[in-house]
């Protein structure tokens, strides 16, 4: 706490893509509540601090930091190491640094392959000497370094030590605020919890009706016009009941298949496994052929089953050769 | 790490009644067999849950290994092997999508009554596994890794 | 009720008698061919005719249709009569001159040759219209007519032309009193286990029958088919069963029951089935009414058979040379590579009977003598002594020779060479097979079958009559081929077995099933329709999937699917089995420092649950 009993907050973006600092934002007016309740000692995309400012702290010195965004680069290790020695309580807030999220999802492939893509190939790119980016280059005051930038996506938790975790992509506001009135009634579960979600999956939430399970087809979500029920029944891969609950069941209560930002329930390793889990032990197929024939139409199991969870999941990435 | 010194390591998710069964018998039998492949009881493969098989090559395995009773019919609670039929071909997309190759890993099914079939199995796939070479996927992936 | 005199017999008749229904109950023979009880009279043949006197006059009537009025006196045998009947046997003899019953019965009338010659020497129809007048009356199929009039006169169905209409039923043969009506089997689906004879619709498949209560076969029986056939439209054809039985026993309404147990345990005694050898063609099974099964030979030598217990060929005569073959179907891997067991022993019984009912040579082909059991070994040294000739060698052939004899060839393998035997009468010691719905049965129940078909005990040497189902047992051959005593000493166990476990009151299940963690289940229903047993199941009021422990035979199919981990296999959860992978790793043999550094910052990095 600041002297004056305010809370001190810091909040931070590795790699990411801005959405959980508009979370923030989405508190609306509760923003007065927080600011009432807080000091803001550190947020880059939101005011002018310097990571000197950070480094000139004292260890501990902030009570809570809300640390979102994926481990990308060198850049983003070294904030992670830095905020959790300023910190007395670290979270990984938001899908990237909860299980790596949409940037996750350059694990199916190498930092050589995706600059190559992004500074060569794209269409619109103009690189005729084909340079990629270099993490040092001399100029005539120097040297300069960027970051490093890493062949594989990391989460927080697989980088530092991290006290909880708030999942969603974003966080829902309203859970948002639950965690904040958590940490300051001093309210909170053990360390190592996801906090500001529920224990069941997103089917608890779901206004469908469900019914008992046999899938004769996989359809993806622009292939039919569903039904007002279940979407897994009708053969839509949602990702709900592999999914921890608390978002509000947001994305099917407008009939979209979950995509899985909550990441998985709470007892499970592997949420891409537990999904596949499912979705093919509901095939309506009593021989093999069938079966290999109905599953053999899902497209890219991998992208499919571990959109958010791919640098979380057990393998973390694809191959490195 | 290739070459003649490499000893492949396969984990096997045998169900109890079939496959399990015949690799004890294989044992009692005194049937030729490399020691590459270690074995994990499940009652079922309709137990087999595809994170096991994911665990496992994350652990070490360079080659996994899930094998049960014959569908349709032998399944010893009836229809769990139907259950794995529909899963495996799933996780076989998915492990190939991971790249890890399609040789490193094997289902299949094996009667209690088919002792030799499972030696035959523990040769040749560990053979098959040697000649991919190591997979190391944790140890791989550090030190790899920048 | 009238009075009336019948051979200066004074007799009673009730209204609506005929003289010659009054006349058989007194114990008056007339002789008739064309009458039958269930059909009303015709009086085509005329041999029952008697001389009627009525008011002082006297005229011959045929007895069948004259009505046994009050006041009548009747002759059945006096000369005008005798005469009478000559004549008509003449007009029928000479019609069809070889008829044995008419033969018979003219021959009784002082009539030996026919006076006339025979259009048709082989003609054996007399128009009695029996056949005419069952299909139209009992069968009610209306096939048979007659056609034409005069000397064309004839008996068939319309335009002589084969019809659908007909049922094959068969009245018709068994009505003619003289063999002219034949059924040919064309396309005839034959039950598995037939009879080695003609058979009626109701029947009781033998003496020896639990209960000895004959049913009614409905595919077979007219009144089922025809009422089946006529779409809906009650025909109520025949019914002569009904009509004869002086118990009132049979009952057309009766349907099947089907009655609701609640029980605590089962005992699965389904038996077993023959295996039909028309599957190895080799031993031309079929293709000569005198190559028959083991079981079909038990038939015949039953004394309450067709044959009254003789063994007699198909053509009725006691046979002057037998073969049995052991092991058609058994120890064959064209068939079923076990051993039946129970053939060798039966086979030498059947050769002792051969013997001891006929005069027959019997040589009997064997691989092995299997006679195991008590007293079993000295039965066979005796039957040894009883001049059958044993052929150690598998008999491989049977061979149907133009004249009707089997020729059946093998290997004598102590004589080191092919040998053949020509025999009247083969009996093919067959295969015993689980019976043909053993799958539907293991399914209902949950059992599993072994190799060779049966239903698989608990353990080969330790639990003969347990299932891995708890609570299901197994009795007698339904878990394999055995003999009467082991059947005896089996169900015995499984009896007792059953009994133990009723009197105990309690179950011991297993402790390895499913649980589902409540406050986890969102009620996806992924898991509901996953279980064989229907053990998990969806709990409407509180909104979440439950185990019935009781049911859970802890396959673990539905812990694996669930995808929010909601359901936990008890003894093989994930924890202890992902705990296992990881120990398999962690050996660390030869591991170097720097290796097992690596490990450390590994572990240390992943921070990931789990």
């Amino acid at each position: 706490m600041t002297d004056n009993g305010k809370l001190k907050l810091g909040l931070y973006w590795a790699a990411s893509c801005g959405g959980c600092e508009i979370a923030i934002v989405e508190l609306r007016e509760k923003i007065l509540d927080l600011d009432a309740a807080a000091d803001i000692l550190f947020w880059p995309c939101a005011m002018d601090f310097k990571y000197k400012d950070v480094e000139a702290m004292p260890d501990g010195h902030m009570d809570v930091v809300l640390f979102n965004g994926a481990i990308r680069t060198s850049e983003n290790e070294e904030m992670a190491h830095l905020l959790r020695k300023k910190s007395k309580v670290l979270v990984a807030f938001g899908s990237c640094a909860h299980e790596g999220c949409i940037p996750g999802l350059a694990n199916l492939y190498t930092r050589q392959a995706v600059f190559e893509r992004a500074y060569l190939e794209t269409p619109s790119t103009e690189n005729p000497d084909g340079i990629l980016p270099q993490t040092s280059y001399q100029v005539p005051e120097g040297e300069i370094e960027i970051p490093y930038f890493y062949n594989t996506v990391k989460t927080l938790g697989q980088v530092e030590d991290v006290d909880y975790f708030v999942p969603g992509c974003p966080p829902q506001a309203p859970q948002i605020w639950a965690v904040v009135e958590a940490i300051l009634g001093g309210n909170l579960p053990p360390k190592g919890s996801v906090v500001g979600a529920n224990e069941k999956t997103v089917c608890d939430e779901c206004k469908y009706n469900r019914e008992e399970k046999h899938v004769k087809k996989f359809y993806r979500p622009h292939e039919i016009i569903p039904e007002d029920r279940c979407l897994f029944d009708q053969g839509i891969i949602c990702a709900g009941p592999a999914t921890r609950g608390g978002c509000g069941a947001l994305c099917t209560n407008v009939g979209m298949p979950c995509r899985g930002c909550y990441g998985p329930a709470p007892n499970v390793v592997d949420q891409g496994a537990a999904l596949l889990s499912a979705v093919a032990s509901v095939v309506d197929a009593d021989t093999e052929d069938e079966a290999a024939h109905i599953v053999g139409e899902i497209v890219d199991p991998v992208g499919t089953f571990y959109r958010f969870g791919l640098p979380a999941s057990l393998l973390h990435r694809t191959k490195l050769e | 790490m290739n070459g003649t010194d490499f000893e492949p390591r396969i984990v096997g998710f045998l169900c109890n009644w079939c496959t399990y069964s015949a690799a004890d018998t294989a044992g009692v039998s005194r049937l030729e067999q490399p020691p590459n492949v270690d074995i994990i009881r499940v009652m079922c493969t309709g137990r087999v849950d595809p994170v096991f098989v994911l665990k496992a090559f994350r652990e070490g395995a360079d080659g996994v290994i899930v094998s049960g009773c014959h569908p349709p019919g032998d399944c010893h609670y009836g229809e769990g092997n139907y259950k794995t039929f529909r899963r495996m071909p799933l996780l076989e997309a998915l492990l190939q999508q991971y790249g890890i190759e399609e040789e490193r890993f094997h289902w299949g099914w094996i009667s209690g009554a088919e002792a030799p079939k499972w030696a035959q199995l523990v040769r040749d796939f560990t053979e098959q596994v040697r000649e991919l070479g190591p997979l190391n996927w944790k140890r791989e992936l550090e030190s790899k890794e920048d | 009720m009238a009075t009336l005199i019948i051979d200066g017999q004074e007799v009673h008749a009730e209204e609506g008698q005929t003289i010659l229904e009054v006349a058989r109950e007194n114990g008056i023979e007339i002789p008739t061919l064309c009458s039958h009880p269930l059909l009303e009279p015709y009086g085509a043949c005329r041999l029952c005719t008697v001389e009627v006197i009525r008011r002082g006059r006297s005229k011959l009537q045929t007895s069948c249709t004259h009505p046994a009025w009050d006041g009548l006196e009747v002759k059945t045998r006096s000369p005008a009569v005798i005469e009478a009947r000559k004549t008509i046997l003449e007009l029928m003899l000479s019609r069809c001159p070889n008829v044995p019953v008419i033969q018979d019965l003219a021959r009784e009338y002082g009539v030996t040759e026919p006076p006339f010659p025979a259009e048709d020497p082989d003609e054996k129809c007399i128009l009695c219209g029996l056949c005419v007048r069952t299909c139209h009356e009992l069968v009610k199929a209306d096939v048979l007519h007659f056609a034409e009039s005069g000397v064309e006169r004839k008996v068939g169905p319309p335009f002589m032309e084969k019809t659908r209409q007909c049922i094959g039923c068969g009245a018709c043969t068994i009505m003619c009193p003289t063999g002219a009506i034949e059924i040919l089997l064309e396309d005839a689906e034959v039950y598995k286990e037939k009879p080695l004879g003609p058979t009626s619709a109701i029947w009781v498949p033998s003496m020896q029958a639990v209960p000895r209560v004959p049913v009614i076969d409905m595919d077979a029986c007219i009144r089922f088919r025809q009422n089946d056939r006529t779409n809906g439209e009650i025909v109520d054809a025949c019914g002569a069963c009904q009509m004869l039985c002086e118990a009132d026993a049979v009952n057309f309404e009766q349907e099947d029951e089907i009655i609701e147990l609640d029980v605590g345990a089962i005992v699965v005694a389904t038996g077993f089935e023959m295996w039909d050898p028309v599957q190895l063609s080799q031993y031309s099974y079929g293709r000569s009414p005198n190559i028959i099964t083991g079981m079909e030979f038990e038939r015949l030598s039953n004394a309450g058979g067709i044959t009254g217990g003789e063994i007699l060929t198909a053509e009725g005569k006691k046979p002057e040379r037998v073969a049995i073959i052991h092991c058609v179907g058994s120890r064959d891997h064209n068939a079923h590579p076990y051993c039946s067991r129970i053939c060798c022993m039966y086979s030498l019984k059947q050769a002792h009977l051969v013997r001891d009912k006929t005069d027959a040579e019997v040589y009997e082909f064997y691989m092995d003598m299997r006679t195991f059991g008590k007293a079993y070994e000295e039965f066979y040294e005796r039957i040894q002594e009883e001049d059958v000739t044993f052929v150690r060698g598998r008999g491989a052939e049977v061979d149907v020779l133009p004249d009707g004899k089997l020729r059946v060839k093998g290997e004598d393998a102590d004589l080191g060479r092919m040998v053949h035997a020509d025999v009247d009468m083969v009996v093919l010691s067959t295969a015993i097979e689980a019976p043909h719905d053993a799958d539907q049965v293991a399914s209902l129940f949950g059992l599993s079958r072994s190799e060779d078909g049966f239903f698989a005990e608990a353990h080969p040497k330790l639990r003969p009559v347990e299932t891995n189902t708890e609570g299901v047992f197994l009795a007698g051959t339904a878990q394999g081929p055995k003999d009467v005593p082991d059947t005896v000493g089996h169900a015995g166990a499984a009896a007792s077995m059953t009994l133990a476990l009723l009197d105990k009151g309690e179950v011991t299940i297993s402790p390895q099933v499913a649980v589902v963690d409540e406050k986890l289940c969102s009620a996806c229903k992924t898991c509901i329709s996953l279980c064989p047993y229907t053990a998990i199941s969806f709990i409407e009021e509180d909104n979440v999937a439950r185990v019935n422990e009781a049911l859970c035979k802890g396959c673990g199919t539905c812990v694996a699917a669930c995808p929010a981990g909601a359901i936990t296999a008890r003894h093989f959860t994930d924890r202890q089995i992902l705990a296992q992978i990881e120990g398999l790793f962690r050996l660390p043999a030869e591991e170097t420092e720097a290796e097992a550094a690596v490990e450390v910052s590994v572990a240390e990095a992943e921070g990931v649950r789990s």
